[in-house]
């Protein structure tokens, strides 16, 4: 069970969160000028990383703001939570 | 290499069971192999001996970080069944069944095939639209599937609340009646044996540390054994696939997620089928030990620590005390989680990747154990012959660019 601490509310648990999957997916610029291969790769493949993640959750029942999270998937610690529109900070770890 | 038999067991009884050869040898790693296996699961073991025996490439080893079967092959809720929607993957799971069904005999090592029957609920109109056109896919495709009214189902189980006062009421089922459960460590240990037994080298704590590639084709692996050089690399690997193939430069569809198992204390006979619900969700069976196995969905978040989070298993288990409130003073015994490779499709991904001679299969998510045979099978003729066998075919990383996904998601009679 995770402690999620939520950019606007604190510290929560998880049970209050939906997951967002991987975070720092930007929607293609310019949709018409990809090919099929660009597709897959913004669509379908993913980091998918062994240790520091950078991923989406939302508060669904609290604040319903969206954030991200720093979590390692090896050991679920979680480094750091920052807003939206925030640079990812520092793997501290 | 001793050929069990009743004879053996008589003998073995005779002398106090103090005699039992070891099953596989434990082989210091070759320099080189036409073929290496990266996960020593019951799908790589499958693969390897598949090799030997239908394609006479027995220079193979399986290489496993840990010991073989440890991973989800010994996490797994061990349900069997081919009930799936879509004609690729009916295709592939039906192959898979009719191997198991000839399995304990051809590998010689009792797996324990109990074709009790498979039930899917259905709670809604919705369900009960969704599970008839399934029962009348599965026919199309030659595979046996039944729908139940709640009256026959309360024949076939009668533990199972049925009754119309129920939060959930149930409105009827889908049945394949043979499919069942297996014992997932014979799984493993049977094809171990059967690919030692023709010359596979099967290699235990030893991880696969990075890809040798030179001009766009893998020439071998390193090790925590050192370096060992290989025509052909194959990685089934389950939950770390992505992981092994960014090594190689590769990226994939997948996301790894926590799968939670548990089972109860041990009881007399009770249920003598599988038990599956895709809205309440749980699925349930009664080992041969007697305790009762569960499983539910994965947890939502990325993971690779084989553990997950208490809520998910607390509502698996309202959604079976839901089901069957007999079971309401059962003690839980055990919990644990595996680490399953979740593709966008729910589908496997089976065949070539970009690097030359190196080959993926994965992305069986969460129902990888039940194709265990057929995927060992299709995998090796793939490897074997540089080409995807014709099952295969439709499950090429390529789909995700063609767009030609096969959507089991919610098809497959069980929501991931």
């Amino acid at each position: 069970m995770l402690l999620i601490p939520c950019p606007w509310c604190g510290p929560r648990d998880e049970v209050e969160f939906a997951y967002g999957g991987e975070a720092h997916i930007a929607r293609p610029a310019d949709p018409d000028a990809l090919d099929d291969a660009a597709w897959a790769e913004y669509l379908f493949m993913r980091a998918n990383p062994k240790g520091t993640m950078r991923e989406r959750w939302m508060h669904a029942a609290g604040c319903r703001r969206w954030f991200n999270l720093l979590r390692n998937t090896a050991t679920h610690r979680i480094v750091a939570a920052y807003k939206i529109a925030e640079p990812p900070p520092a793997d501290t770890e | 290499m001793t050929q069990f038999s009743l004879l053996t067991l008589a003998r073995e009884a005779w002398t106090g069971h103090r005699r039992w050869p070891v099953l596989w040898r434990d082989p210091h790693p070759k320099p080189a192999y036409s073929v290496v296996i990266i996960g020593g699961g019951g799908h790589g073991l499958a693969t390897a001996y598949y090799l030997a025996k239908e394609h006479g490439i027995a220079d193979v080893a399986v290489l496993e970080r840990g010991w073989i079967g440890g991973g989800n092959t010994g996490r797994n809720t061990t349900i069997v069944r081919s009930n799936y929607l879509w004609d690729e993957s009916a295709a592939i799971y039906e192959h898979s069944l009719k191997l198991w069904e000839g399995l304990s005999r051809e590998l010689n090592f009792n797996v324990m095939l109990s074709q009790r029957g498979v039930l899917n609920l259905a709670h809604d109109t919705g369900d009960v639209r969704e599970g008839r056109r399934r029962v009348e896919a599965n026919r199309l495709n030659g595979i046996d599937a039944e729908w139940l009214e709640p009256a026959e189902l309360s024949r076939f189980c009668p533990i199972l609340d049925v009754s119309p006062a129920a939060r959930y009421p149930v409105l009827g089922a889908t049945l394949q009646r043979r499919g069942g459960t297996a014992r997932h460590d014979a799984v493993a240990w049977g094809y171990a044996r059967a690919a030692d037994r023709r010359g596979v080298d099967i290699v235990q704590n030893c991880e696969v540390t990075g890809f040798f590639i030179e001009g766009g084709r893998v020439r071998g692996v390193e090790t925590s054994r050192g370096r060992i050089a290989a025509d052909k690399v194959a990685i089934v690997a389950a939950g770390h696939n992505s992981v092994l193939c960014r090594m190689a430069g590769v990226r994939l569809p997948l996301q790894s997620h926590p799968l939670q198992a548990l089972v109860s204390e041990p009881v007399k006979p009770i249920l003598d089928c599988v038990v599956m619900s895709n809205a309440v969700h749980v699925y349930v069976s009664q080992s041969d030990r007697g305790e009762l196995v569960m499983g539910a969905g994965i947890d939502a978040f990325a993971s690779y620590a084989q553990r997950g989070s208490f809520h998910i298993i607390e509502r698996e288990l309202a959604a079976c005390l839901e089901l069957f409130p007999i079971f309401g003073r059962l003690r839980m015994m055990r919990s644990w989680g595996g680490i399953v490779d979740i593709s966008p499709d729910a589908s496997p991904i089976i065949g070539p990747l970009p690097v030359e001679g190196l080959f993926l299969n994965g992305g069986w998510g969460t129902g990888g154990f039940k194709a265990t045979p057929g995927s060992g099978h299709v995998f090796a003729h793939t490897i074997a012959r540089g080409a995807p066998h014709p099952l295969a075919a439709p499950f090429a990383l390529e789909r995700f660019r063609s767009g030609a996904l096969i959507d089991e998601h919610g098809a497959a009679a069980v929501a991931h």
